[in-house]
């Protein structure tokens, strides 16, 4: 039996005598894993992301993001700012939603001053607030359909977002950069008929519009099957990495630092938190369309309770005096000097303020050491964890997927890279 | 309350339950300005962050930040911040170590530690033992130094700037045709930390020169100082039970059929835009803002009836 060829298992004399060919055969392809850069001059990328991504053909098999193609030292030069100086560098973080930046950071300093607020700035700040969300959740609502294939609901909801600068404009000056937010409450009072045309406008021009974009989309079958089982995330994956927002309610998750944590006047609000069944694209991106009614419903509420009074607190040796008082008060004018030059002094601590940015958990962590700078003041981007987590949500989807992915995260790397 | 900052109620117990989890592994816990903190031994680190996952219900790791006191004999602090969506509470978890002393990593805890801890990394230097990708994050490919070190300028040593001639991005040393300008509000009579010029002659007061604190009470003093007049905490909206959590069912068994087209369809349920479950109303009311009589703003002096011409 020992002679026989058949009982010999392996090794290359099991084809002894045979002429083996090593050559490649006609027609047939050699496939090897190869790596490509994805960004970061990518119009999908949402910025300045760059992705380095192993394929597998079109199979993502595994994904490194590169980040800090923004990074601008924010955190650093805030060390060098007084309180008040380093408020506007917050709009620059996420330039899509800047109120919700700010809103971190003077609950932080309000915090450790212990200060109070007036009624009046706490639903201003709600108010603007809100409607800070419903312009981030347009841009990326648009931009994440105009992602998968689909042109017409983002030149629609467009105009949604233009409103709402008309309105930032109207409120502060500024259509992006509004450095509205101040500690101890607001900067200026709006005026009356602008809380009258936002309510207008919640009430007819919005649910219009955005029903009618929005129809074009949540059951239209191309955007089904981009989105509808791309990148499930389960309640404990959500957990594990540090998710927020609409991409921990996407997976099932009611969490929501408005309700949980009040803050403002959040506590007195009516409404309700959506979350998702599946956490795949499309409940991320059914989260938020149906928070942008929550927030409409809130904007309600804001503009029918809204008291009357101050609109920022009245300790002076925190909020400057208006302009009049300066012209006819000695104190008035010192205070103003005083304020503009040395800036107030923060008592000695350290804070840990998050508050539910549009995007998520944007919170700030604030050091102070008894002086008129930050010592050191770190901010929590909200879409630090979430692109952490693409590597696992890609692995073993598709390369077009990854726009999908991208576009649910709602990322900006203002924010991601300080 | 007096801030509207977000409302966290204090957890009940927590002090004789950190203590009993954790022992001699840590090594203080503070309550200041209405937040939980706890010093850890940093070589019991990882160890310590399963215990509060696992039996304390933290199961959130939000930030990582890194603080540099040049002063102490350890001068970074590593500080971890720790969210409890069941407990709605927060704890802080620091850590102190120094430029050659690595912390252990916490990846193996919760994976989203790897890019926090690598953010440490770049902006002071702290190394992770146990870090399975330990790179530099935000700074630029190639960069030198720790830039949140407090000993780092503000500048930074180098710039980049595109060349014509060479048809590439350059790096040089930094050249400011101006100053930045880092002004001094330290009042002389608080505690400066320079000396007048003349002052030396007088002999001084030979007190090593401090920093200047005109608000001389901390943000924890301030606090205390005003929930003596103010209403009790709130209670805390916890979630002990998957029922409370106010998710939806799972989804349906009809999602997973196939569809003619092979991919997977989309049950109508799910698909409807409507809000599975909406969340219970929060029981911490917010008290009531008591109204502080503010500081009257001084009425304008009224000029003198006869002119002071």
């Amino acid at each position: 039996m020992t002679d026989s060829p058949q009982v010999k298992h392996h090794g290359s004399d099991m084809f002894e005598g045979y002429p083996v060919d090593t050559a490649d055969t006609a027609g047939d392809q050699t496939v090897t894993n190869y790596t490509i850069n994805f960004g970061p001059q990518h119009p999908a990328a949402h910025g300045v992301l760059r992705m380095v991504m192993e394929l597998d053909g079109e199979i993502i098999e595994r994904v490194d993001p590169h980040v800090g193609l923004l990074h601008r030292g924010t955190e650093k030069l805030i060390e060098y700012k007084t309180y008040l100086q380093a408020l506007p560098y917050f709009d620059r973080l996420d330039y899509c939603s800047p109120l919700g930046m700010e809103h971190s950071y003077v609950l932080a300093i309000e915090k450790l001053l212990d200060l109070e607020v007036p009624a009046r700035a706490q639903y201003l700040r709600v108010l603007f607030a809100e409607l800070t969300r419903i312009c981030n959740h347009m841009l990326n609502i648009g931009s994440h359909v105009m992602d998968v294939g689909a042109m017409t609901p983002n030149l629609w909801v467009f105009e949604l977002r233009e409103d709402c600068l008309n309105f930032f404009e109207r409120m502060s000056g500024a259509r992006m950069h509004h450095a509205w937010f101040r500690p101890g409450g607001v900067h200026q009072d709006v005026p009356e008929k602008l809380l009258v045309d936002i309510g207008e406008w919640v009430e007819t021009r919005l649910p219009r519009l955005f029903g009618d974009a929005m129809s074009l989309v949540i059951d239209n079958r191309i955007f089904k099957q981009r989105n509808v089982d791309i990148a499930t995330v389960s309640k404990e994956d959500a957990l594990a990495w540090g998710f927020s927002g609409p991409m921990i309610r996407g997976s099932g998750i009611a969490w929501d630092l408005r309700k949980s944590q009040p803050y403002d006047a959040y506590a007195a609000m009516d409404f309700d938190i959506p979350v998702g069944t599946r956490g795949d694209c499309y409940d991320r991106f059914m989260v938020r369309v149906e928070e942008v009614y929550q927030s409409a419903k809130i904007i309600k509420q804001c503009l029918r309770d809204m008291p009357s009074g101050p609109f920022a607190s009245l300790d002076r040796k925190i909020v400057p005096p208006k302009r009049g008082e300066m012209k006819q008060s000695m104190e008035s004018l010192i205070h103003h000097f005083k304020l503009y030059t040395e800036g107030f002094h923060v008592p000695a601590g350290e804070v840990y303020v998050a508050t539910e940015s549009p995007k998520g958990e944007f919170g700030v962590y604030l050091v102070s050491d008894g002086t008129n700078k930050p010592y050191r003041c770190k901010i929590r981007p909200t879409a630090f964890s979430h692109l952490q987590a693409m590597d696992f949500m890609c692995k073993g989807h598709m390369l077009a997927d990854t726009t999908a992915i991208i576009g649910a995260i709602d990322v900006v790397f203002g924010e991601c890279d300080r | 309350m007096a801030s509207p900052a977000p409302l966290i109620a204090p957890r009940e117990g927590l002090a004789e339950a950190l203590a009993k989890a954790l022992g001699k592994d840590m090594l203080a816990h503070v309550f200041a300005v209405g937040e939980d903190s706890i010093s850890v031994r940093r070589e019991a680190v990882a160890g310590v962050m399963v215990q509060l996952r696992d039996d304390l219900g933290y199961q959130q790791l939000m930030e990582i930040a890194g603080v540099d006191y040049p002063n102490r004999p350890e001068r970074f602090e590593v500080v971890y911040h720790l969210l409890s969506v069941t407990k709605n509470h927060r704890l802080r978890v620091r850590v102190s170590t120094d430029e050659a002393t690595p912390v252990p990593t916490i990846v193996p805890v919760w994976p989203n530690a790897g890019w926090l801890e690598r953010e440490v990394f770049d902006m002071y230097g702290v190394l992770f033992a146990g870090h399975p990708d330990l790179r530099r994050i935000l700074t630029d490919y190639g960069f030198q130094g720790f830039p949140q070190r407090k000993d780092f300028p503000l500048t930074g040593y180098t710039e980049l700037r595109y060349s014509e001639e060479d048809k590439r991005v350059v790096y040089e040393p930094v050249r400011l045709a101006q100053d930045f300008r880092n002004f001094d509000f330290m009042s002389p009579w608080e505690g400066a930390d320079y000396i007048l010029p003349g002052d030396e002659k007088a002999g001084g007061t030979g007190e090593a020169p401090g920093k200047g604190a005109p608000s001389p009470m901390t943000a924890q003093e301030v606090k205390k100082a005003d929930e003596a007049k103010a209403a009790p905490p709130p209670t805390p909206k916890t979630t002990e039970r998957a029922a409370q959590t106010g998710a939806g069912k799972t989804a349906d068994k009809e999602a997973t059929k196939k569809s003619k087209d092979g991919k997977k369809a989309k049950p109508e349920a799910a698909a409807e835009s409507k809000p599975s479950a909406k969340a219970k109303g929060t029981s911490t009311p917010k008290a009531p803002a008591k109204a502080k009589a503010p500081a009257k703003p001084r009425s304008p002096r009224k000029p003198k009836a006869g002119g002071d011409a």
